[in-house]
């Protein structure tokens, strides 16, 4: 069996990802809703801002670039910046957190944006496959990827290409274990595991010669 | 007059070697545009009601809640009440709303009441298919079978099944469409097809052929089920219309794309085989039924695959199956896979039963593959070889080295072939004064390098880097080519390429040769200069050479085929894989150890990408083996997995390690290009099955060979605890 991964569908501990708040839904309808955006109830002795049902304003930090979009509360992470930013590196394939095409990198994590929504994502720093490269060069993962042909239709690519990132902040010099385990949540149809295998193995290469600190943006890697 | 061949062995810059795809920087970058990608201005999201029932009549359909809900732009009804669905999942209403979720949420206020039909899903068991299901059976008998079966030493008997897959392409089929006035149309569509599609569209919308501009930079996977427009392709144009033109896209969901975009048809089969002891073939008898759901499909004629050729004495009959589930389409190398595991384990078992090994009955019946008889033998060693067969081998059920009391290690191979010979293809090479280099068709380029190889081919024919080339495709204004399928592009994109830069180089040679007080004949383009054959000094770079056109851009168009210019296609091809697993008899678990393939495909235009596709094709195979497969409810007639945590594919974790070998090299090269797309995804099912049987010393009948099949069969033998 493929090893589930150490992504989570949600940013963080506190926050609502779309799986939490479709659950929570049935249990919050003795809570009336109030339409508007800027309300705030108690409930359960928290302070719970109530969003929606219409639009909410919200920003986003995404590669370093205050964006802001307004969407309904229900819309994901990835939606909002597909349809509404033009943002489409990252992919909508399963929509329900299996296959990881559409992985962006949320405050140092890989995160399913599929099942994250786009409201829990202020205030946070989102990565995504486009900021990558600097100076027009193609980051060392990416390169990898190129180099060792881990790609075919590519639909999976970015997806990979952030998983695989997270993964080499973490761990630069990655056991086979923890990189079955940091791409266990991605899926290729074509079949380019041999590529992404390979492109691992050169971008880990690359990135314990260079120093981890030369691969993030801003010159901070978790972990 | 220029001669249209492949530059030899050793005249060869880029043709064969191995070269990044050139537009890898734009895929690993998100720059990369699929169609789900196409954001235009003032687009609409389209969503379908679909059914939910297998078979069903629409009685009533109420669309007038939805009409007034917010953002709703248009609301069409696809099927009028009366109409009988046939499959869960077919489209009854669709709705355009200017976000995603007013189209869900009209789509789900649309009320349609059915009347519920019987209905019938699952064809595995021969007896338990209604007679009214079975439709008109072909019977092919070949020579005298019964009496091939009567002489016979041995008369083995078998039954095996593959499930239906479906293709599960990552970008789900779709497109968005939009109109330009009253009378054109344009569609940026997730197609095979870029060439083709547009007259489809015109003709169902009743406008003419030339008016559809169809567009496609990227597709995120096809495998041969998005060659036609679709039906919902249709309706986002029309939902276009509706709305005043304006964009709309609609691309399938998740579940949609697995239960009506396509899948593979499964197949059922019992098998006789005759044979001497020494493990000669001598008869073949096969039953086999299987279903394409509602849709039809033509099996005969296949069996025994590839020794059907040398095996006189036959009979096979066929039976398609009608279930009501959604369509099947073309799947890799249609039918081949099916056909493949049927008779490799066949013979692999009848090897067991004579304790031969198999390695050794598929070459004592080597003959009876036909025409390339020396390629299999060739191949089988090699596979053998890089597998280390002879040192691991070990009788069925006796367990390979590193067997131990609960994990079981076996080993099994297979044969498969295919075409491959290019389709019809057009090519406009154009020469810019300033010395740039253009390539347009209307091709598509599914993820196995089609823009790579008209940039190599391009390059090597004008002795240029390969980034002197832009190449252009995905546009039907481009020149027509062949839609992607049956592995039938490489080869047709190629030739039409190659004959269109020997034309260009000779036109640009005609030009150039006066100045260098020569005749045209007398010259060559190598590393990026024009000189002559005899006296290499004699010089002109390519920049001044391509000055001398004056103002004028050169183009010249290439055509395949083209009677006269040479063959430089051909088709046919062979392969061998051979898997290494071990199985784990407690969980019933197969994991895969090694996976070996040697694989030819005439002349390889880059070998990285070419070995990328053999790869796939095996990694696509392990997952056909063992993970996937469409679960239909017989109750409620839905399939139960239509989704990505249940309809599973294998991860990295699951592959194993791979090893790849191309045949090249003479007796290759010169038989042309040939397409690689298809071959190496005929065998894992079978490959990987014989290692499973080999492991656990009884067959599983059926793949997928998941761990519920795996103990099954262990169970059939005495269980967990039975001497294995």
């Amino acid at each position: 069996m493929s090893s589930s991964d150490e992504r989570s569908d949600k940013p963080d501990q506190g926050g609502v990802s779309r799986r939490n708040f479709l659950k929570g839904t049935s249990l919050a309808l003795t809570i009336p809703l109030v339409a508007g955006g800027e309300n705030e109830v108690k409930a359960a002795g928290a302070e719970v801002p109530i969003l929606g049902p219409g639009n909410v304003n919200i920003t986003l930090n995404i590669n370093g670039v205050a964006k802001q979009v307004s969407v309904e509360p229900r819309v994901t992470l990835l939606d909002a910046l597909r349809n509404d930013l033009d943002i489409t590196g990252a992919k909508r394939v399963c929509d329900r957190a299996t296959c990881g095409a559409c992985t962006m990198i949320v405050d140092g994590k890989p995160v399913y944006s599929c099942t994250t929504l786009a409201v829990e994502a202020q205030g946070k720093k989102i990565r995504t496959v486009e900021g990558l490269e600097q100076n027009g060069k193609l980051h060392p993962v990416q390169k990898a990827f190129w180099d060792n042909d881990a790609q075919q239709c590519g639909f999976c690519t970015p997806g990979f290409v952030m998983a695989c990132t997270a993964l080499l902040e973490k761990h630069p010099a990655p056991t086979p274990e923890q990189i079955e385990l940091g791409v266990g949540g991605n899926l290729c149809r074509c079949g380019t595991y041999v590529g992404i295998k390979a492109a691992i193995a050169q971008a880990s290469g690359q990135i314990r010669k260079r120093g981890p600190a030369k691969l993030t943006r801003g010159g901070k890697s978790n972990g | 007059m220029a001669e249209y061949k492949w530059p030899e062995e050793g005249k060869r810059t880029h043709i064969g070697k191995r070269i990044s795809r050139i537009d890898g920087p734009d895929k690993v970058s998100g720059r990369a545009k699929y169609t789900y990608d196409i954001n235009r201005p003032g687009m609409l999201f389209a969503k379908v009601v679909r059914s939910p029932y297998a078979r069903a009549k629409v009685v009533s359909i109420d669309t007038s809640v939805a009409e007034k809900m917010p953002g709703v732009k248009a609301v069409k009804i696809i099927q009028e009440p009366g109409k009988e669905i046939q499959w869960a999942g077919d489209g009854i209403v669709t709705v355009v709303a200017e976000t995603e979720g007013q189209a869900e949420d009209a789509a789900r206020a649309v009320k349609v009441q059915y009347e519920k039909l019987t209905h019938f899903v699952n064809e595995q068991n021969w007896d338990t298919i209604p007679e009214a299901n079975r439709r008109a059976p072909s019977q092919n008998v070949n020579g005298d079978p019964d009496k091939a079966f009567k002489e016979a030493d041995i008369i083995f008997e078998g039954a095996y099944g593959n499930e239906v897959i479906t293709h599960c392409c990552l970008e789900p089929h779709g497109l968005v469409a939009e109109w330009e006035g009253d009378n054109n149309l344009l569609v940026h569509q997730s197609t095979q097809s870029v060439s083709a599609n547009g007259g489809q569209f015109a003709q169902a919308l009743g406008i003419p052929a030339g008016n559809v501009r169809m567009k496609m930079e990227h597709i995120g996977g096809g495998f041969g089920s998005k060659f036609p427009v679709d039906s919902w392709g249709i309706e986002a144009a029309r939902l276009s219309k509706m709305a005043g033109g304006k964009p709309v896209k609609l691309m399938l969901e998740r579940d949609a794309e697995l239960m009506v975009a396509g899948s593979r048809p499964s197949l059922f089969s019992k098998v006789r085989v005759a044979a001497k002891k020494d493990g000669t073939i001598l008869g073949w008898e096969s039953q086999t039924w299987g279903s394409g759901g509602v849709g039809n499909f033509n099996f005969a004629g296949l069996l025994p695959y590839i020794f059907r050729a040398g095996v006189e004495n036959r009979k096979e009959t066929f039976s398609v199956i009608g279930t009501n589930t959604g369509p099947q389409r073309a799947w890799r190398a249609p039918n081949h896979p099916q056909a493949c595991l049927v008779t490799m384990s066949a013979l692999d078992d009848l090897a067991a039963e004579l304790k031969i090994d198999p390695l050794d009955l598929f070459m004592k019946n080597i003959d009876k593959t036909g025409a390339r008889a020396n390629v299999y033998r060739d191949e089988l060693l090699k596979a053998a070889e890089m597998i280390e067969w002879k040192k691991l081998w070990r009788p069925r059920g006796e367990g390979a080295p590193g067997s131990s009391k609960t994990v079981k290690r076996g080993l099994g191979l297979s044969i498969h072939t295919w075409g491959g010979q290019g389709h019809a293809s057009d090519c406009d090479l154009t020469i810019h004064p300033d010395g740039s280099v253009e390539v347009k068709m209307g091709t598509q380029d599914l993820g196995v390098g089609t823009r790579t190889v008209l940039a190599i081919v391009a390059a090597e024919t004008l002795g240029l880097p390969l980034d002197a080339v832009k190449v252009h495709i995905g546009d039907n204004r481009f020149p027509v080519s062949g839609g992607s399928g049956g592995s039938t592009t490489v080869g047709g994109i190629s030739s039409s390429t190659r004959r269109a830069a020997v034309d260009a180089l000779t036109a640009l040679f005609e030009k150039v040769a006066p100045a260098m007080n020569t005749a045209p004949d007398k010259l060559e383009a190598v590393g990026g200069a024009i000189r002559l054959i005899e006296d290499p000094s004699k010089s002109m770079t390519w920049k001044q050479a391509c000055a001398k056109l004056g103002s004028q851009p050169l183009t010249t168009r290439g055509k395949n085929p083209d009677a006269g210019k040479g063959t430089l296609t051909t088709g046919g091809v062979g392969g061998v894989q051979m898997a290494d697993v071990s199985v784990d008899i407690e969980t019933g678990v197969v994991k895969m150890n090694n996976f070996v393939a040697a694989q030819d495909c005439g002349l390889i235009i880059d070998m990285k990408t070419c070995e990328s596709q053999v790869f796939g094709a095996m990694i696509m195979g392990v997952t056909f083996a063992l993970y996937e497969e469409r679960v239909m409810d017989a109750q409620t007639g839905k399939m139960l997995n239509p989704n990505m945590e249940f309809y599973r594919l294998a991860g990295l974790a699951d592959i194993g390690n791979f090893k790849v070998h191309m045949m090249t090299g003479k007796g290759y090269d010169e038989r042309g290009v040939i397409g690689i797309g298809e071959p190496p995804t005929v065998s894992p099912g079978a490959a990987i099955s014989n290692a499973v049987a080999n492991a656990i010393g009884v067959r599983v009948p059926s793949i997928p060979l998941t761990p519920d099949r795996v103990l099954a069969a262990l169970e059939k033998k005495g269980g967990a605890n039975a001497k294995v």
